[in-house]
């Protein structure tokens, strides 16, 4: 989290966490286990309230941002979303309202936008597809054939956040112009959700069928074939508060075996006194410190839209994924036998860090991307 | 504060830049093709001219009135601040920025005579560094230990006006073609090791200092070793107190990591690579090698650049937190400390992604060094403090975790043992 915060940041930042603090404590993230949707509708709704789902959206859109960088904002909302490992549609609602404004009709923009954000309706992203086809979108199997005016949309999409929950699925397909993007009621004709035993205790995902489903052209957004930058879009949004949130889970999770080193007695000293233990701790205070520093400027980046964003954000996500991962996992083990159980704490941190590392692109997804946009940089 | 501003008009930070800017275009060499000094299998003339092209690139740095930009302006510097140098970082992206001269000459030394010099030590000793007239080195390690730096062993006696030295220094890379050595030398062998060292100016070309050059791994001789007899050197000379060398070497040390991972505000450009960002060195790899279109490769250029923008995020977000007062000046340590695990795993990167041919190879081959720039690759966690002490410092002094036993607290260090009992 960016270290020098406007006033106005630092309020919206501190009226979250005091939120989440008193609405989802970790004994009611426990309780929220067992419960469906993972979420509470009302929660969500005064969470929206919040501004949750209007940092992406400008004001003559209904939205707003706090500081004019709507990324960089929104990343404290995840930042916190981490640390208390907070339930909620987060992601895909930001990511869906973000490409409302930017390429939704006006229908689209004075309807479901308004209702995502108030909260009165949940949507979703559905881009990933079951094995072999990669994550990012770069083959999109399910397919969207025109029918008259309309599209029939075809294929499986998995996994799907909030799938369940979501009233409407942003859908990317592909037509016979090129990748396109419907939405798509959740219980349209045709459509069959699936829930899926989620590694996080209150994330939900879904695989979706769609099985023919058949949509007006109202539902099309922005035009199929010329979609790219949306998709790229939503790519830098999801990673950016994914990013965030991964570092929010771990600077939890970093202060609790940071305080169990220091209370742990064994051999009559502290574990904070044995050098083996000291050197982890240092590694993981690097690792904490540099996906900080790499999440705050993916958002920037993403904020000013600048011709980096996309290295940037793709460096923010695959080295949170990979090194606060591993910061995690040294934390389970440094509790020793405590750590594997369901009863502590600790890993309620480390599946939240896992989800956010598996979707939207592994680590080695995203090497390769930036790998791949150097090289053509270079060109 | 080490900066100091005498006149009432400061020049904007955005002013400054883009007069940087413009005179960079206009008067400096862009850095393609460069020959940078300090590498392996290069002749002893060709290093020097990659020196002398270094000192006389600083000189016009100076003429241009770009030197020294957080110096006061008695010593020959601009009198700015830390944003005007950054501006500065930022437009020389792509320039032939003297490099070797900003570590060890401007950080830690020249940082640390601006904190303890005398007026007259700053007035005759930071003009000639900032006109590329002096380079300096550190003479702290010896042949007896190098972590465990306040163990020096090299003594300085005192003798009128003078104090007589004797004793060796080692690893000091580049003395042979380098001017200055700032000296941490015993001065008092009847008290604890922390309370009995002074810090000295030592010319290295002398009478009494016998220089010699060791290989390294990778073949390069820029590993220097001095030894030291009966060296005389005047009390004028003394930086910071008799005794209380520690004081001075605290923050000695402090400035070294900063340097290394990237924060101070006495380096111009930055310091992973001398040639920058004009070029990836990682695509050109790839490319050298035909496999651009290899997913794998791929991954690995992405990795690489990856840990390049972690290492620079790091950086500035230590900066800010030390500047801010929301980290302690030990932070430093942590951005020392990914200087070196960044830059081993992209060392790592480059010489797979070189492949079998980097096992032997031609002079003209494009992965030529890999190899031997492979076997030196641990220099990056040992030179300028260990990744070990990198690692305590930032365990004990930023997360407050209890301190290592050591042996030799409270001891007179005449009385601390210096190797194995019985010998």
């Amino acid at each position: 989290m960016e270290l020098v915060l406007t006033d106005d940041q630092e309020f919206f930042r501190d009226t979250t966490r005091k939120f989440l603090g008193s609405e989802c404590p970790i004994p009611k993230v426990r309780e929220l286990r067992d419960n469906e949707a993972g979420f509470e509708a009302d929660y969500w709704r005064q969470g929206a309230e919040l501004g949750w789902v209007s940092l992406l959206v400008p004001e003559e859109l209904g939205g707003g941002s706090v500081s004019g960088n709507g990324p960089s904002d929104l990343a404290l909302v995840a930042h916190a979303f981490g640390f208390h490992v907070a339930p909620g549609p987060l992601i895909p609602c930001n990511v869906v309202a973000s490409t409302l404004a930017r390429s939704g009709s006006e229908e689209q923009q004075s309807g479901l936008l308004q209702d995502l954000i108030s909260g009165a309706q949940v949507a979703t992203w559905a881009l990933t597809e079951l094995p072999p086809h990669d994550a990012l979108g770069d083959d999109v199997t399910v397919r969207a054939e025109a029918d008259g005016d309309g599209y029939v949309l075809s294929g499986v999409k998995s996994p799907v956040e909030a799938g369940a929950e979501a009233d409407q699925l942003l859908v990317t397909a592909t037509t016979d112009a090129g990748i396109g993007q419907f939405l798509v009621p959740r219980d349209a004709d045709g459509v069959t959700v699936t829930p899926l035993r989620s590694v996080d205790l209150v994330r939900r995902y879904a695989r979706i069928e769609f099985d023919g489903v058949r949509v007006p052209a109202s539902a099309v957004v922005g035009t199929p074939g010329q979609v790219a930058d949306d998709l790229e879009h939503q790519l830098q949004i999801a990673a950016v508060v994914q990013s965030a949130e991964m570092v929010g889970a771990a600077d939890a999770g970093f202060d609790i075996t940071l305080d169990w080193a220091f209370s742990r007695y064994s051999f009559g000293r502290p574990l904070a006194s044995f050098q083996e233990i000291k050197h982890r701790f240092a590694d993981m205070k690097m690792w904490l410190e540099a996906s900080h520093g790499l999440a705050d400027s993916a958002a920037r980046h993403v904020s000013r839209a600048d011709a980096d964003a996309a290295i940037a954000v793709s460096a923010a996500k695959a080295y949170a994924g990979q090194y606060l991962a591993e910061l995690l996992q040294d934390c389970v083990q440094l509790h020793g036998g405590i750590g594997v159980t369901y009863e502590h704490d600790i890993h309620l941190y480390l599946r939240r860090i896992t989800v956010d590392r598996l979707t939207y692109g592994t680590p080695a997804d995203h090497h390769r991307r930036i790998g791949e946009l150097r090289i053509a940089q270079a060109a | 504060m080490t900066t100091t501003t005498t006149s009432t008009s400061v020049e904007s930070v955005e002013e400054f830049r883009l007069r940087a800017r413009e005179w960079l275009k206009e008067n400096f060499p862009r850095s393609e093709n460069v020959h940078l000094p300090l590498r392996a299998a290069v002749s002893d003339e060709a290093e020097l001219a990659a020196i002398q092209r270094q000192r006389d690139l600083q000189r016009l740095l100076f003429d241009g009135g770009f030197a020294g930009v957080c110096v006061p302006t008695e010593y020959g510097g601009l009198g700015l601040t830390p944003d005007h140098q950054r501006a500065l970082n930022e437009e020389s992206a792509g320039y032939e920025i003297p490099f070797l001269i900003q570590v060890p000459t401007f950080v830690p030394c020249m940082a640390v005579l601006l904190e303890f010099g005398t007026e007259e030590q700053k007035l005759e000793y930071i003009p000639p560094m900032l006109k590329g007239e002096a380079i300096w080195m550190q003479f702290l390690s010896e042949p007896s230990g190098g972590s465990d730096v306040a163990a020096a062993l090299t003594t300085a006696v005192r003798d009128g006006d003078e104090w007589i030295v004797n004793g060796s220094k080692v690893w000091t890379t580049g003395a042979w073609f380098s001017d200055y050595g700032l000296c941490l030398l015993r001065t008092n062998w009847d008290v604890p090791k922390h309370r009995g060292l002074s810090v000295f100016i030592i010319p290295i070309h002398q009478e009494g200092i016998e220089l010699h050059r060791i290989e390294m791994i990778n073949g390069s001789k820029e590993f220097c070793q001095e030894f030291m007899t009966d060296v005389r050197v005047p009390d004028s000379d003394r930086v910071g107190e008799v005794d209380q060398g520690w004081t001075v070497g605290t923050r000695w040390m402090f400035h070294e990591k900063n340097a290394m991972g990237g924060g101070s505000p006495f380096v111009t450009g930055t310091l992973h690579s001398g040639v920058q960002e004009s070029h990836d060195p990682y695509v050109d790899l790839v490319r050298a090698t035909g496999r651009a279109d290899d997913p794998h490769a791929q991954e690995l250029v992405g990795e690489a650049h990856m840990l390049g923008l972690a290492r620079s995020a790091l950086s500035a977000r230590i900066s800010t937190g030390m500047r801010t007062g929301q980290m302690p000046d030990n932070s430093a340590a942590i951005a020392r400390l990914i200087s070196a695990v960044a830059f081993q795993r992209q060392n790592t990167i480059s010489l797979d992604l070189a492949g079998a041919n980097a096992a032997a190879t031609l002079p003209g081959d494009p992965w030529a060094e890999k190899g031997f720039s492979f076997l030196e690759r641990q220099s990056s966690g040992i030179g300028g403090g260990t990744t070990e002490m990198a690692r305590n410092n930032i365990s004990e002094k930023v997360l407050k975790m209890p301190r290592e036993m050591t042996h030799d607290k409270n001891m007179p260090f005449r009385d601390v043992p210096k190797g194995p009992p019985g010998n």
